[in-house]
């Protein structure tokens, strides 16, 4: 028994780093010049011929104004997580303790909505956008509450129904207004679930590609994803170094966040997926 | 009392989310199945042509290539997906030495974003197909879809692992105990016991994995972009491409059409998903 056991353990170990070795490849190529990052040499170590430190990095973040590119992705993340967490869950309360036709309507669209591919609504989408004016940074985050709405609204109502209703009529006898129940006694007892949908509403925007192409104006606005395709789909010679550095720049504030809250991110995932 | 108090403060609580959704999603919808009827470049010039575009995405092949390619990528990297992640699972409930560092690492890729992964596999795959003398992922199709595959397992192994591990930590020790006082062998118990106390856990990583499977777009456009011509396009792709890659006055409302179709197919599978998930809860 302790023999497999150490036997499993070896194993794994084996496959671990066969799993990040990808995402170690990148890193060591980021590391090498641009002419030393060809097709054949992918796998060969910076030596000391190669080493270019990180003048990649340097380049990538001048040259293709990548900084602004992952402001960018971090105003579009921020504001649409927040706007989508505070409106759902007031949309979600209303929905689960008026329960009109109404409000059960509004619910089942919701639901309805997570099942629809972004490819049918894509062109209308972009195309009300524009004509709206919703298609900057600043205010992209309206779109994406829309779009987002149904994961966040399902996962909060869930939540909400199994709150005991005394708790909130207690607070409103006690004198409370909607809003002051709302902030003060619901927001602390939706607190798991408020993490749960911030990781996986994160997860999506962040990473997000199709819908900021289609809806921003690629030649002012980029995101990280953005200005990645944007930069190896244009034809011409590629800047090889400064890629691989782009894709480390996307990776490594993910991998720290992950990292930091990583018990989080998996109880997040165990709930959406148990209840999607 | 409470329901009766907020109900006044619906411009408040409900509007905010409604108007949003009606914006981005409903209007969109209900907008982009008119659309399928219709010939249009631009909005202001649409033609009511009535089910001409359905009809010629029959005469299409790229469609319906683009449609068994997603039937079989989808069923097959669901197939591998989820054998792995459950082996995978089963192994990492054991209480082998290193398990929460195992699941850390395997769990990672699924936070990365599909542009970035395909080109990280892209710069690998090319890197190892060179070197055993095979065409590189854009120049063949056959090459182009295991790439995608390996990508898909490489980044969605570590989500439906972590699915498995939750519901066979619930699965309870005694009833496993009770089986092997009985004399059931290590492998009754597998089949026996714990996969029928998770099959929740299954039926939700088969629909997870078939609809990512099905829905697949940003790693298929970074890894291989449908090179060679269009051999490696998936549906999503291959909608996308109708939409914006070709020109002529038809395409946008075929594009559009094929959406629809798309759609539906993805509905289907859904409410499939939800009869079998519902007869099962009938039988427990």
């Amino acid at each position: 028994m302790k023999k497999k056991t150490a036997f499993l353990t070896v194993f794994f170990t084996f496959l671990s780093i066969v799993w990040i070795y990808p995402i170690v490849t990148i890193l060591l190529n980021s590391l090498k010049d641009t002419k030393s990052i060809t097709t054949k040499d992918v796998f060969n170590l910076p030596t000391s011929a190669t080493f270019a430190g990180l003048s990649n990095y340097v380049e990538s973040v001048t040259g293709m104004s990548f900084l602004k590119s992952f402001f960018f992705s971090l105003l579009i993340s921020v504001t649409s997580v927040l706007l989508i967490l505070l409106c759902c869950s007031m949309a979600a309360w209303y929905v689960v303790r008026v329960n009109s036709t109404i409000a059960k309507i509004f619910y089942y669209l919701c639901i309805f909505s997570m099942v629809v591919p972004f490819q049918m609504v894509m062109f209308t989408l972009a195309t009300t956008a524009d004509r709206l004016k919703l298609n900057t940074p600043y205010n992209i985050c309206v779109i994406y509450l829309g779009f987002g709405a149904g994961l966040a609204v399902f996962m909060f109502t869930g939540f909400v129904k199994s709150i005991p209703l005394e708790i909130e009529e207690a607070a409103m006898i006690d004198g409370c207004s909607p809003l002051q129940t709302y902030f003060n006694v619901l927001i602390p007892i939706l607190k798991p679930t408020i993490i749960s949908t911030a990781i996986l509403e994160t997860m999506w925007v962040w990473n997000d590609y199709l819908l900021p192409t289609l809806v921003l104006d690629i030649k002012k606005y980029r995101t990280i994803p953005m200005a990645i395709q944007y930069f190896r789909g244009s034809y011409g010679t590629v800047n090889m170094g400064a890629m691989m550095a782009s894709i480390m720049i996307d990776i490594i504030p993910i991998i720290i966040m992950y990292l930091v809250c990583q018990r989080y991110i998996i109880e997040g995932v165990i709930a959406g997926a148990v209840k999607g | 009392m409470v329901g009766k108090t907020i109900k006044k403060y619906w411009p408040i609580f409900l509007l905010p989310t409604a108007a949003a959704f009606c914006i981005g999603f409903l209007w969109p919808f209900l907008w982009g199945i008119y659309l399928s009827f219709c010939q249009f470049t631009t909005v202001n010039k649409v033609n009511f042509v009535g089910f001409s575009n359905y009809a010629k995405i029959l005469a299409d092949s790229t469609f319906s290539h683009a449609f068994w390619l997603t039937v079989l990528f989808a069923v097959l990297s669901s197939i591998l997906i989820n054998v792995i992640a459950f082996l995978i699972a089963l192994a990492l409930t054991k209480g082998i030495r290193g398990t929460n560092t195992f699941r850390t690492v395997f769990f990672m890729p699924n936070l990365i974003g599909g542009i970035v992964l395909g080109y990280i596999w892209q710069t690998l795959l090319n890197g190892i197909l060179m070197s055993m003398g095979q065409p590189l992922l854009a120049l063949s199709a056959k090459n182009g879809f295991w790439g995608m595959i390996i990508l898909l397992c490489w980044q969605q192994i570590g989500y439906m692992m972590i699915i498995y591990i939750a519901g066979l930590s619930n699965v309870p020790g005694d009833l496993i105990e009770a089986a092997m006082v009985d004399g059931a062998n290590r492998l009754q118990t597998l089949f026996r016991i714990k996969i029928p106390m998770i099959m929740s856990s299954v039926t939700i990583c088969t629909f997870l994995t078939l609809t990512n499977g099905f829905k697949m777009f940003d790693q298929n456009l970074s890894l291989t972009g449908g090179d060679p011509k269009k051999a490696t396009q998936l549906l999503a792709l291959n909608i996308y491409d109708t939409f914006y890659a070709r020109s002529g006055p038809q395409w946008k409302g075929i594009g559009q059409a094929k959406a629809v179709v798309f759609f539906l197919i993805v509905v289907i599978i859904a409410l499939a998903q939800l009869r079998v998930t519902s007869s099962r809860e009938v039988q427990q």
